[in-house]
């Protein structure tokens, strides 16, 4: 396989503040300095240390390197500000580098937001040939897919109204459809997958594999990452403008969860004006519990406490702590209520601080990193959520291969969301009979118990 | 990969290029979506109006009342011409470069939001504006043609010429000088908003200057830059052509098509400077 993108040593950076008054007078003294070969008056001198802040100069990228084969599907990860926004806006040729060089063979398309350039007034028809022609297509290809296009969206009936009456989904839908029938050798996708709903995202992706699967390459950025687990071949973590992880996708998407939460088996936010939630209640702290001490690893047979404090700012509230656990590809694994317990007696709130824990049972997590995303809300009279912060906490599941171990014999991933505890039999050579001849013992065919322990 | 494989890349994305570094070319293979732009404009700008396209019309017409009314208070010369007819001449030409000028000088600012998603030239975008602006002006002008018709009909001093040739050449002269000065305003707009609002009124301030105003009401040591207006050569080179006012002068129209090649040329060399970061400054 060939390389079709090659990036080296690519940064990029933004001057800070407001550019704007006064700039005309900062321009004549740069362009004085510059040419008496002096340093630049308009630095700030004696800012602050940070690796990204130079004077007035904040580094997006910093000397960003990598490869992409022809063929390959290359996820990029990052928490926001890590630069992937302005690594795709290099890349789709928005804006240019400040220093390095990127170099790529093919056509390439940019979808950094679907339905660019459609104009409301226009109508759908109108709209799938300015939208078409504004990502790179000629009119002839245009009109060469129309139909293809037009089914792909199904918005037929509507297809000569102006998008400006179309529902949201529609323009959504018919502006994706453009988008989907490039054909260019190189992709680059922003997220944009994250639109529409459910059927729709799924023809999308079925839409995106098709493409993959004519050998042509795709760069996709995303949050989801079930979605980069799902799609990517590779995956790159972005982190401070830099590449912190470059390589198989559940590897990075592990790496990216851990990194995220730094090592939060535990979080406090110590100034309640500031915790996450709203007049009625704030988050105080979550802490990941087991054997009694706050951690950030358990072992798969351990159980695990998680703990939760928040405020009540309102005497007599009907607030229920949720926990949803969710794993390293974005699935939630199960989601857990106070009000779940069996003992549970609607009983109002007073004011103050309060604490919950959840119990999970050992035996119950697959291997990888799980997060919780912790909520309180008001169960009465209406639901109304006071705050949902994601990434409350972390901690890894581990199977070491020890005595705690599950795996024994097997040392490569076990598939699944979760492992729970089950309960076999058989193993231990309780077989049923030998007839040399190939034929089921008698027992068995007339149906009966063959184990002597009953499960 | 065999180090020597000499790579045949199609594109390599570096942080600066050269000023003559222009890519014209892509313009070129753009030439759909830049003729999708041209109607869209025309397109999108009557749906829902009653009047569409007869609003062209209006505007002029109206203009040239005023001016009439204005100079016939004044007492303004109009080389022996019906006024409304003179003055009409006059700002069908002004129209068109002054909507080419304005309209592209916001080519960065009102696009900020495609531009910052999509990469194609974005010389595509003033160059339909021009384009655009052409269908407007041949309505304008065929509103001219239709009073000249009448007030020859009336048995006004209306004297055609073989010069009237030369329109094609006028409308192309007015289109590049638009063009290359609006590009140049939009480029410098990116930092310096103020521009903006300068050269709408900078607009209105010339054309009383280049349509209303004769020479003589200038004085004498003024008269320099009067002259070195390069429409001033065109408007008159239109007048004289279409309605045998004043005398044609060569060395003016020569001087016009001099300077809208310079500022057309400096218009790209800037354009294309500023436009590969401009999205960091926007």
């Amino acid at each position: 396989m060939s390389t079709v993108i090659q990036v080296e040593n690519l940064s990029k950076s933004y001057r800070l503040g407001t550019i704007g008054g006064g700039t005309l007078r900062a321009d004549v003294a740069r362009w004085m300095s510059r040419l008496q070969g002096k340093a630049d008056p308009n630095l700030k001198i004696g800012q602050e240390h940070h690796s990204r802040l130079v004077g007035q100069e904040f580094w997006a990228l910093q000397e960003v390197n990598f490869e992409v084969k022809q063929g390959e599907i290359l996820g990029i990860i990052g928490r926001n500000g890590a630069g992937k926004s302005t690594l795709l806006k290099i890349l789709s040729r928005v804006t240019a580098p400040t220093s390095g060089e990127v170099r790529m063979k093919g056509r390439i398309a940019s979808l950094l937001e679907v339905g660019t350039g459609f104009h409301p007034e226009l109508s759908g028809r109108e709209n799938i040939f300015l939208n078409g022609a504004i990502l790179g297509m000629s009119k002839v290809e245009i009109k060469k897919k129309f139909d293809e296009i037009v089914a792909f969206s199904e918005v037929e009936d509507f297809i000569d109204t102006p998008v400006k009456r179309y529902s949201s989904g529609m323009y959504v839908r018919l502006a994706f459809a453009v988008a989907a029938h490039l054909e260019p050798e190189i992709l680059i996708v922003d997220e944009v997958l994250a639109v529409g709903d459910a059927t729709f995202q799924k023809k999308c992706l079925g839409k995106l594999g098709e493409v993959v699967r004519g050998g042509r390459t795709v760069l996709f950025v995303s949050h989801n990452m079930s979605q980069i687990a799902r799609i990517c071949h590779r995956c790159i973590l972005l982190d401070g403008g830099t590449i912190k992880a470059d390589g198989e996708v559940t590897a990075v998407t592990t790496d990216y969860l851990k990194n995220d939460t730094g090592h939060a088996g535990a979080r406090t936010w110590p100034d309640p004006a500031k915790a996450p939630g709203d007049e009625v209640a704030r988050l105080r702290s979550v802490r990941v519990i087991s054997e009694g001490k706050a951690t950030e690893a358990i072992n798969v047979l351990d159980p695990v406490t998680v703990e939760m404090e928040f405020w009540n700012f309102h005497e007599g509230a009907n607030l229920a702590a949720v926990l949803s656990f969710i794993n390293s590809q974005g699935v939630i694994l199960f989601v857990s209520a106070d009000f779940f317990e069996p003992q549970w007696g609607r009983k109002p709130r007073p004011r103050g601080l309060h604490r919950v824990r959840c119990r999970v049972p050992g035996g119950l997590f697959n291997e990888g990193w799980v997060t919780v995303v912790a909520e309180v809300a008001t169960w009465s009279p209406i639901y109304h959520i006071h705050f949902l912060q994601p990434e409350a906490a972390a901690f890894q599941v581990v199977d070491a291969g020890n005595d705690g171990s599950l795996r024994k014999v097997w040392a490569r991933d076990i598939p699944g969301a979760v492992r729970p505890m089950q309960a076999w039999q058989g193993w231990d050579c309780e077989f049923v009979g030998v007839d040399t001849r190939g034929n089921a013992p008698k027992a068995a065919e007339e149906g009966q118990p063959i184990f002597s322990k009953a499960l | 990969m065999a180090p020597v494989e000499i790579e045949d890349w199609s594109l390599v994305i570096r942080p600066k290029t050269g000023w003559l570094e222009l890519h014209l070319s892509d313009l070129w293979r753009y030439r759909d979506l830049t003729m999708l732009f041209v109607w869209r404009d025309f397109v999108s700008q009557y749906k829902q109006t009653i009047l569409g396209p007869l609003w062209h019309i209006i505007q002029p017409l109206f203009t040239t009342l005023l001016f009439a009314l204005m100079g016939g208070v004044a007492k303004l010369p109009t080389d022996g011409l019906p006024p409304v007819l003179f003055y009409l001449a006059g700002i069908t030409c002004w129209n068109y470069f002054s909507e080419c000028l304005t309209r592209s000088s916001g080519t960065f600012i009102n696009n900020a939001s495609i531009f910052g998603k999509v990469y194609f030239p974005r010389l595509c975008v003033p160059v339909s504006i021009v384009i655009s602006n052409m269908i407007k002006f041949g309505i304008q002008f065929l509103l001219f043609l239709a009073f000249m018709a009448y007030y020859y009909a009336k048995g006004a001093a209306v004297q055609p010429n073989a010069l009237v040739l030369l329109t094609p050449v006028l409308v192309l002269v007015m289109a590049a000088l638009g063009l290359g000065a609006g590009i140049i305003v939009s480029a410098l707009t990116i930092r310096y908003r103020d521009l903006q609002v300068l050269i709408t009124f900078g607009v209105q301030l010339m054309m009383i200057a280049t349509v209303l105003l004769p020479l003589s009401k200038f004085p004498e040591k003024y008269h320099w830059l009067v002259l070195a207006n390069p429409m001033l050569g065109i408007i008159e080179t239109f007048r004289h052509a279409l309605l045998g006012a004043g005398t044609f002068d060569p060395m003016s129209l020569l001087y016009s098509a001099g300077v809208t090649l310079a500022i057309l040329f400096a218009g790209i060399l800037l354009f294309n400077h500023v436009e590969r970061t401009f999205m960091d400054t926007v």
